[in-house]
C-alpha cells in the first residue's frame, strides 16, 4: 500500500493533501490525483487544512453505500467532522440549519420545507421561468458585446426564482446575491462568513415580522402563519431555514447554469442536439449528464461516523472523519462507460451530484426545471452564442465550496 | 410486479415522480404516493430504475 501512495503529492505525513488541484488544462475534469486515488486506493485518509485525517471515498458504490447509512452522521458541531475550512466551520456553527442534523431532527425540520419543492408545484412554475429566461435573454441582446453571461443570465434567473419562491423582493437582490457570495467563498475569513450570516439574518428577521402582519403566498409567509404559529418551528428557526434556502438557491444554480453552458459551447456536435431539438427527454438527459459530468458541488459530501462501520475491507472507526467525493465517484468507470466523455445521450440519472441518502437535495425538482428552460431556450434564441476569448483563461471557481464561473464573456 | 413504498422513510427527493410520473406521485408534504400498485409489465423499466436511485432506498419492487 505504502508503495503505492508516493506517487501522490504527499506530506510530512505521509498523507495526500485533500482537495487537490484541478489540472490547468482541463478545467471540467476532478483533479487527476482523485483520480489515480480511484483506480489503486479508493478508499484512502487524506490531510485537511487543519491537520485532521478523514477518509476519502471515491468509488460511486462506496459513496451511495455510506451517504445512505444511518450510522454516518451529518452533525458539524461535534468533533471529528471535516470542515471544508475554518470559513466552512464558522458557517455551519453561525447558521445551524437541518443541512447538519440527523434523525429524527433532520427529517422533521426538513419537512416544514418540502412543499415548494414538489415535482408538481415547481412544475406548475414552469411558465414563469420561461417568462423569467425570455426576458433576461432579451436584456441580453439588447445589450452591448460582450456580454458577462454570469451577470445577464446565469445569476439573475434563480435569483428570481428563489426570491420568489421565498417572497423575498427582488429589488434587493444585490444585498443578498452579494452576502450569498461570501458565504460560498472558500477562504473567507470566518469574521466575514459571520458576518454575512448575521446581515442576512436580520434582514430575513425583519421580513418574516413583515409576513407576520400581511401573508402572502410565499414560503416564509408559510412558514410563519402555519409552522411558527403552531409551535412547530420558533421564530429562529425559521430564520434559520430561509438563509439557508436563500443561500443554497443562489450557490448552486448558478454555477451549473454558467458552466454548464461552458460546457455545451466547447462541445459543439452536443450543442447541436440540444439547439435542434423539441423533444423535453432530449433536454432533461443533457440537464442530468451535465449534472453529472460537472458535479459542481466538487468538494465532496462532508461526514463524521457516529459507529464503526466496516466498507471494502477497511474499518472507519467512531468519530472519524468521512468526505464522500462525488465529482470523481461520477466519473467511476465501474459506474459509467467512457466516464470522462461527456455524452447527453446517455442514461445519467443516477449520479449523484445532488447528494444521496436523506440530504439529497431538496432543490433539486427546481434546479431541473431551471436549467432545463435554459438550455431548451438560450441556442435556439441566440443560435451565434459564443465564448469571447479562450476558455482556459477564465476566472474559474478553484476557490470556492461550489464550483464554476466568476465571469463568462460572451458574443453572439 | 408489485410497488410497495416506505413512506416515512421518504425524503421526499420526488426522482420517482421525476421518473415514473404514472406509477408515483406526492402527497401535500411531497412524501412519496403510489399511484399504481400493480403496473403494467411496460412500466418495469422506469419502475426499477425508481427503486435504484431512490436516494431513501423506500421503493420495493415486490415479484409475486
Ligand atoms: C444545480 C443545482 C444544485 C446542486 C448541484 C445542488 C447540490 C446539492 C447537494 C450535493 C446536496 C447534498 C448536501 C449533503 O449531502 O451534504 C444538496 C442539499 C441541499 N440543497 Fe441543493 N443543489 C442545487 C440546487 C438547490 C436549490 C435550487 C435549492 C433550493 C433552495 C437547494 C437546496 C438544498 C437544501 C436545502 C439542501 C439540504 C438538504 C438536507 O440536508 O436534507 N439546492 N444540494
Ligand atoms: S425517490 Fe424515494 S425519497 Fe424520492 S420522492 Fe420517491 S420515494 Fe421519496
Amino acid at each position: 500500500m505504502a508503495d503505492t501512495l508516493t506517487s501522490f503529492d504527499e506530506n510530512p505525513h505521509g498523507l495526500v493533501d485533500f482537495p487537490m488541484a484541478k489540472e490547468q488544462t482541463c478545467p471540467f475534469d476532478p483533479p487527476p490525483a482523485l483520480k489515480r486515488i480511484q483506480d489503486e486506493q479508493p478508499l484512502t485518509r487524506v490531510r485537511l487544512w487543519d491537520g485532521s485525517s478523514p477518509w476519502l471515498v471515491t468509488r460511486f458504490e462506496d459513496v451511495r453505500t455510506l451517504l445512505s447509512d444511518a450510522r454516518v452522521s451529518s452533525n458539524a458541531l461535534g468533533d471529528g467532522f471535516p470542515h471544508f475550512n475554518a470559513a466552512g466551520k464558522a458557517r455551519f456553527q453561525s447558521n445551524h440549519t437541518f443541512v447538519n442534523m440527523d434523525a429524527p431532527e433532520h427529517p422533521r425540520m426538513r419537512k416544514m420545507v418540502t412543499r415548494p419543492f414538489m415535482v408538481k408545484r415547481v412544475e406548475a412554475l414552469r411558465p414563469q421561468i420561461q417568462a423569467m429566461t425570455n426576458e433576461l435573454i432579451d436584456e441580453m441582446l439588447a445589450g452591448p458585446k460582450p456580454a458577462d453571461f454570469i451577470e445577464a443570465l446565469a445569476l439573475p434567473l434563480p435569483s428570481l426564482v428563489i426570491s420568489e419562491l421565498l417572497g423575498v423582493p427582488y429589488q434587493d437582490h444585490k444585498f443578498f446575491q452579494d452576502q450569498s457570495a461570501v458565504l460560498a467563498e472558500r477562504d473567507a475569513a470566518p469574521e466575514k462568513v459571520v458576518a454575512a450570516i448575521d446581515a442576512l439574518r436580520d434582514y430575513l428577521g425583519q421580513l418574516i415580522q413583515a409576513k407576520r402582519k400581511s401573508p402572502q403566498q410565499d414560503l416564509l409567509s408559510e412558514l410563519v402563519t402555519e409552522r411558527v404559529d403552531n409551535d412547530e418551528l420558533t421564530d429562529q428557526d425559521a430564520v434559520e431555514l430561509s438563509i439557508l434556502l436563500l443561500a443554497a438557491g443562489h450557490e448552486t444554480t448558478a454555477n451549473m447554469i454558467g458552466l454548464g453552458t461552458l460546457a455545451l459551447l466547447q462541445h459543439p456536435d452536443q450543442l447541436a442536439l440540444v439547439r435542434e431539438t423539441d423533444d423535453p427527454a432530449v433536454v432533461s438527459k443533457t440537464v442530468e449528464e451535465l449534472l453529472r459530468w460537472l458535479t459542481i458541488p466538487h468538494l465532496g459530501r462532508r461526514r463524521v461516523a457516529a459507529e464503526d462501520i466496516e466498507i471494502g475491507g477497511v474499518v472507519i472507526r467512531a468519530g472519524e472523519g468521512i468526505i464522500c467525493a462525488a465529482d470523481i465517484a461520477n466519473r467511476d468507470p465501474a459506474e459509467f462507460e467512457n466516464p470522462d466523455a461527456l455524452d447527453i445521450t446517455r442514461d445519467a440519472r443516477k449520479h449523484v451530484a445532488f447528494g444521496f441518502g436523506v440530504h439529497q437535495c431538496l432543490g433539486q425538482p427546481l434546479a431541473r426545471v431551471e436549467l432545463q428552460v435554459v438550455w431548451s431556450t438560450l441556442f435556439k434564441r441566440v443560435p451565434t452564442l459564443a465564448l469571447s476569448g479562450d476558455f482556459r483563461d477564465l476566472p474559474y471557481k478553484h476557490d470556492a465550496l461550489i464550483y464554476g464561473l466568476y465571469d463568462m464573456p460572451v458574443t453572439w | 410486479m408489485r410497488i410497495e413504498v416506505d413512506a416515512p422513510k421518504c425524503v421526499t427527493s420526488g426522482q420517482c415522480v421525476m421518473i415514473a410520473p404514472d406509477v408515483f406521485d406526492q402527497d401535500d408534504d411531497g412524501i412519496v404516493i403510489v399511484l399504481d400498485e400493480n403496473p403494467a409489465e411496460g412500466q418495469r423499466g422506469v419502475v426499477e430504475e425508481s427503486a435504484a436511485v431512490c436516494p431513501a432506498a423506500a421503493i420495493f419492487v415486490i415479484e409475486d
